[in-house]
């Protein structure tokens, strides 16, 4: 299990190549990245993301260890940039193994509900004239009740 | 004293990321309470309290959550990670 957060972009194929490099006994691997895409409207310069040290990391570790144990991965990985990001530069990734793919699409789909809501990051949109903070979705707040233990899917 | 942080547009709006603060607030409601009677930047970053998350020792809390022990108490908008 792996948890990273820096400033500097990554190369996302190579960070996915050295994690499933590294699986023995996994059938599976998946992975998500976001990037940053410009407005409905256009015109975003850069993106600014803060977060709070200490927190974001111990919440990450947090949020993968859960993943785990919940889908009995054989392991995880999650990595985040703060700072600035241009448009189109990858702002994330997480990576999954299991022995199966159900497996691991739904630990990776896990990782992505709380890693959205649960972890201290806060998104700031800069144009040459505003700079907005992002609203948080009422939707990521709700996507998280699918994974109490007392919610029934219909 | 406990140590407070701020971030996103709670802290542009408290005007600072962090300070030492001396309260006898019992929870973090209170401590809300409390902080909005500063100055009118504390007013507003605190104007609508459902939309401010706490974290207690770097642990999201509820408002009720108490402060007793706390040696650091965070407030953010609703996180936008991802």
């Amino acid at each position: 299990m792996q948890v990273r957060v820096q400033s500097e972009i990554f190369d996302m194929g190579a960070e996915l190549n050295r994690f499933a490099e590294r699986q023995v006994n996994a059938g599976a691997v998946v992975s998500f990245s976001g990037i940053v895409r410009d407005l409905a409207t256009g015109g975003l310069k850069f993106m600014v993301i803060e977060h709070y040290p200490g927190m974001t990391e111990k919440a990450l570790q947090a949020i993968a260890e859960d993943a785990v144990q919940r889908f009995q991965l054989y392991d995880a990985f999650i990595l985040h940039r703060y700072g600035p990001l241009a448009p189109s530069d990858p702002i994330m990734m997480v990576a999954t193994a299991a022995r199966h793919r159900g497996d691991a699409f739904a630990g990776a789909e896990f990782l992505m509900d709380f890693l959205k809501s649960r972890a201290p990051f806060w998104k700031k949109e800069i144009t040459s004239d505003d700079a907005t903070w992002v609203e948080a979705r009422e939707a990521d707040e709700d996507a998280l009740t699918r994974w109490k233990p007392d919610h029934s899917p219909d | 004293m406990i140590e407070l942080r701020y971030f996103a547009w709670i802290r542009e709006r408290v005007g600072t990321g962090h300070e030492s603060y001396e309260t006898q607030a019992a929870t973090v409601a209170d401590l809300i309470e409390e902080l909005r009677g500063r100055d009118e930047g504390y007013a507003f970053a605190f104007s609508d309290p459902a939309s401010v998350r706490v974290a207690v020792d770097q642990e999201l809390v509820e408002p009720d959550a108490p402060l007793k022990g706390a040696r650091e108490v965070a407030f953010f908008p609703p996180m936008t990670g991802g």
